[in-house]
């Protein structure tokens, strides 16, 4: 056969690399089993090119090796469409990509269903090298493009986690974020640096945790009444296999995204895991790990993991649906039994015949275990933890066999995917004896270290790059903290100086102050009588006329309805002193601040005080000053005395943080108030259009969400930038010692 | 005038929670004005009901509002052929004929309308009206009752010291799970498993008080889903249209509230 094959296609192949030729009969034959007798032609045709092309033999045999099976997966003609696609990037400065491209493609290829699917993924790739590789003009040379080879080497692993339309947005942001950084470029491609994970983040298929994370802590609080929080590891690309969640004395530990799973959806996923864990964490016992072998913790987890399902599906008859389709169904004589621990595939299908009584375990001994299983749960009974490690040591001493202890284990479809990892019941010695030692927590890596104490979680938030026009997902770290207090006295003797002011605004606040009662003449059903309508009315009837039946008049209250945040920037820039007075602008802001607080306070509309600095976009400082919620005293006053400038101006950032407090605020009107003494701006960010353009988005993302944003700025040459960000929301005041008159005034004709 | 007809003629069906009914019998022993605050659909209202009936006092109802004004409690001169002509107000007409006369949610109304009370509910036990010129001495019947939720205290509308300060309290809130699920079940007539379960998914919501809900699923509304399910609407469908889509517009808490009831009802 192998005989008359090589003969067949005698003189075909022409390539002269030794290592190919000692391959050729083996390759020869395998292509035969797949390909059509024209097809093998541009087959080897195509070897025949890649021989030619002066890059060894290494893409020839990668060729050879794959082409067959994809070409027998896609039809006619994908020989051809890779061969020239082949030749295209050969020609091209970028021809050491070939062989990356031809040792992934079948990976890749698996995930590809259609030919036009397989164009689409070959044009991406046309799109980053025109977008990466580098012209110097007036040199007629053209440089190859950095990213392309390690982009070409992580293409399984991409495909294997977005849609082609992912992998594009992924490619396009990284090649226009780096063009001219080839380091971080490759970096990016290489899936090593942070921004690459964070935009696959946003580019997965599935459903993110982020996405479902309000509703997922919702039912958390609601259905489970618990209040430890979420910590999410990441499924992350450089760890063999995928962690599991767990629970433990102080979290939830879920993934950060769920794919689709037999037809159940991530969010349910995420409801099923919660409630798996929910339920350990209200029936489950502790148990001492170091009294099991492995082999018989598994089948004790088993056991006792049926158990829980068990309790809640009997709870929550709902949940059975979304177990059972999650369950893997392990059918009969799957594992082979020789040469392979089955120790897996027992307990995966003891595991299913525990909780899904349709499902027949063929085989006595599970059935027998069964029986015990539902005694022990049977007349709404819970059973414990112990009554399960019973069950299981019984069922292990009874179903050992040698080949459990075989290094290869049988893996496929053992995994219950809702559940943890059970380390909540399993209590070991070693971990107890040294109580004081604190585990970190292992999904968890911070490139920056930021010293969070008693701050909030620190918050993440999007910047818009202006350049790509996307978001930078996760781009900025907020971290809120409570302003330290100095002496409320201070403020005191600030509003002093200023008394003369005080009582003028007192005058303006009386005016604005609502009016308390309006009339409103003409109604049907009123309050009063009104009089004059009245008497009209009676000598209508009198006269034999129809009376005109509105003779009352109500009252009504006009009030106000306004909802105000401060933000206040604390950068370095306003330790400037004015050498006229010598004041700093910063102690100008305590005193604008100090009035405009007493303005707002006098009028009564909900007001919050906060001020923002950052260093990097790893550290946005957002210090809260005042709460709605509190009352302008002395623990404000003595926040406001203790303000210090330190570090720059990341705008965007704290806009939005602060825009997420007004947002719960219900008013008619929400205005956030900003005042700075300069453009946005960060040591980070070197483009000093970057921060101002993002400053300018934060402006519309408020706008659309009924916030009105206004700014206050001191500097005199704002000018130039801050219509950009504000549009005409702003204004500038020139002379800074006016400031603390100025701002309750601003204030009080915004709000008019 | 025919103040019988404001009388209640059937019991109305009231489990009580705790010692309120001797509490309330006690309190209109010696006259003295009441108010039971407590979240809303709790029972407040049932309870003075039923309590009007164990007296056998006939009860007139006010539902306070913004635009409540005190000639709307008072009374005032309408126009008729020969002119004007008076009209007793709710209020006045339980002074005069021996009524409990019950304000309903009455921090809903403004705080000045509510000082036309105070003489009412001190040792005078008068109410004058100035239009009219008269004064009237309450009837020994008379008792005034109001009722207020804490939950939608704001600072604009809190009942004044002065008016506070005149009446007894009586705390209300959602029964224990289990007079909950007796309350249904003779209420709207269904059987325990089903009353079970809704109070569950009634608890589930009240865990989130606080978390973007202002007010947890109230017995009012379980007992609306009950009446539901008795029309023949399954019981998913039922409590999502009497138990959640009420009570918010925030998506997530409507998915987590439906997903909850699908998870208890399977």
């Amino acid at each position: 056969m192998n005989e008359a094959l090589l003969a067949k296609y005698e003189g075909k192949f022409t390539c002269k690399f030794p290592q190919a030729i000692e391959f050729y009969p083996e390759l020869l034959s395998h292509a035969d089993t797949y390909l059509s007798d024209e097809e093998m032609d541009t087959y080897l045709n195509g070897a025949n090119f890649l021989c030619s092309i002066g890059q060894g033999v290494d893409p020839v045999l990668a060729y050879m090796e794959v082409m067959p099976e994809i070409s027998a997966h896609f039809g006619a003609g994908t020989n051809k469409l890779i061969s020239d696609y082949a030749y295209q990037i050969a020609r091209s400065p970028n021809k050491k990509a070939l062989l990356p491209l031809l040792s992934t493609l079948s990976t890749v290829c698996r995930r590809i269903d259609t030919l036009e699917d397989l164009q689409t993924y070959l044009n991406l790739i046309n799109e980053c090298v025109e977008l990466t590789q580098t012209v110097i003009h007036g040199h007629h040379s053209i440089h190859e493009s950095p990213g392309l080879i390690p982009l070409l080497m992580n293409m399984p692993q991409l495909i294997s986690r977005l849609s082609l339309d992912g992998i594009r947005n992924f490619m396009v942001y990284g090649a226009k974020n780096y063009a001219s950084s080839p380091k971080e470029q490759v970096a990016y491609f290489a899936l090593e640096s942070h921004d690459s994970k964070a935009i696959i983040q946003r580019e997965r298929v599935g459903t993110t945790f982020k996405k479902v994370e309000r509703h997922l802590d919702m039912l958390k609080t609601s259905v489970w009444n618990c209040d430890l929080p979420f910590s999410v590891f990441s499924t992350d690309f450089d760890q063999i296999r995928e962690p599991e969640p767990y629970l433990d004395d102080q979290l939830l530990a879920v993934p950060d995204v769920y794919e689709n799973q037999n037809g159940i959806s991530g969010i349910n996923r995420y409801r099923a895991m919660l409630a798996h864990l929910m339920g350990h964490k209200r029936w489950s016992g502790k148990l001492m790990a170091d009294n099991y072998a492995p082999h018989m913790q598994l089948i004790v987890s088993i056991f006792e993991d049926a158990r829980i399902d068990t309790l809640l599906m009997r709870e929550y008859p709902g949940l059975k649906k979304l177990f059972l389709a999650l369950h893997p169904y392990p059918e009969k004589g799957r594992c082979p039994e020789e040469g392979i621990s089955c120790l897996r595939y027992r307990a995966t299908r003891l595991s299913r015949a525990l909780i899904d009584p349709d499902f027949d375990p063929e085989d006595p001994l599970m059935d027998t275990l069964r029986t015990e299983f539902n005694d022990i749960l049977k007349n709404e009974q819970e059973g414990s933890t112990t009554d399960m490690s019973d069950l299981g040591t019984k069922y292990y001493v009874r179903s050992r066999q040698k080949t459990d202890s075989l290094p290869d284990i049988y893996f496929d479809d053992t995994e219950v995917s809702y559940r943890d990892d059970n380390r909540c019941i399993w209590h070991h010695y070693e971990e107890y004896d040294e109580a004081d030692e604190i585990i970190p927590n292992e999904y968890e890596s911070d490139e920056k270290v930021v010293d969070t104490a008693d701050s909030l979680p620190p918050r993440y938030y999007d910047e818009w790059d202006y350049i790509s026009e996307t978001y930078r997902p996760d781009w900025a770290t907020v971290y809120e903290r409570l302003h330290p207090s100095g002496d409320a006295s201070v403020v005191d003797r600030l509003m002093d100086k200023h008394g003369a002011l005080a009582k003028r605004l007192k005058k303006m606040i009386e005016m604005l102050k609502p009016q308390n009662k309006k009339r409103i003449r003409f109604q049907e059903e009123g309050e009063e009588l009104d009089l004059d309508v009245a008497l009209r009315s009676i000598i209508d009837f009198k006269s034999g006329q129809i009376p005109d039946p509105r003779i009352n008049y109500s009252h009504t209250t006009d009030s106000r309805n306004i909802a105000v945040m401060l933000l206040v920037d604390t950068s370095e820039s306003l330790n400037q002193r004015n050498p006229e007075t010598g004041q700093t602008l910063l102690e100008l802001s305590q005193e604008a601040l100090a009035i405009t607080a007493w303005t707002v306070e006098q009028l009564g509309d909900k007001f919050a005080i906060a001020g923002f600095s950052s260093d990097t976009r790893h550290e946005v400082r957002y210090q809260h000053i005042k709460g709605y919620s509190e009352k302008y005293g002395d623990t404000v006053k003595a926040r406001i005395g203790a303000m210090k400038a330190s570090y720059s101006t990341r705008m965007g950032a704290a806009m939005r943080h602060a825009a997420h407090y007004l947002e719960g605020q219900e008013a008619e009107k929400k205005i956030m108030l900003i005042l700075t003494d300069g453009e946005p701006a960060d040591i980070d960010t070197k483009d000093p259009q970057m921060l101002i353009r993002d400053t300018h988005k934060a402006v519309e993302e408020l706008q659309s969400k009924g916030i009105y944003s206004y700014c206050i700025t001191l500097d005199p040459n704002a000018d130039e930038y801050v219509e950009d960000i504000f549009g005409s929301q702003y204004t500038v005041i020139d002379h800074v010692e006016k400031l603390p008159e100025q701002l309750p005034q601003v204030f009080m004709k915004l709000t008019h | 005038m025919d103040i019988s007809q404001y009388k209640i003629e059937n019991e109305p069906f009231y489990d009580a929670q705790s010692n309120e009914v001797e509490l309330y019998e006690a309190a209109y022993q010696a006259r003295l004005p009441i108010m039971v605050k407590g979240p809303t659909g709790c029972g407040k209202s049932r309870f003075i009901e039923h309590m009007a009936w164990k007296l056998g006092k006939p009860i007139i109802t006010v539902s306070c509002n913004e635009d409540i004004s005190a000639s709307d409690l008072v009374g005032r001169y309408l126009l008729d052929a020969n002119g004007t002509r008076w009209v007793d107000g709710p209020l006045t007409l339980a002074a005069r004929y021996g009524a409990i006369c019950y304000l309903d949610e009455i921090v809903e109304a403004r705080q000045d309308t509510m000082v036309v009370i105070h003489a009412l509910t001190d040792h005078r036990r008068e109410l004058s009206l100035d239009k009219k010129g008269e004064l009237i001495k309450a009837h020994p019947d008379f008792q005034l009752v109001i009722s207020y939720n804490p939950g939608y205290q704001t600072m604009m509308k809190d009942l004044k010291q002065s008016t506070k300060q005149r009446f007894c309290g009586l705390d209300f809130d959602y029964a224990e799970p289990a007079v909950e699920a007796d309350i249904l079940q003779k209420e709207a007539n269904i059987d325990r498993e089903i009353a079970n379960k809704l109070v569950k998914i009634g608890e589930t919501a009240r865990n989130l008080k606080g978390h973007g809900l202002d007010e947890g699923i109230s017995t009012r509304l379980m007992v609306y889903a009950a009446t539901l399910i008795n029309q023949g609407i399954t019981p998913v469908e039922a409590c999502k249209m009497a138990m959640v889509r009420p009570i918010t517009d925030d998506a997530d808490i409507r998915e987590t509230l439906d997903n909850a009831i699908e998870m208890i009802f399977g």
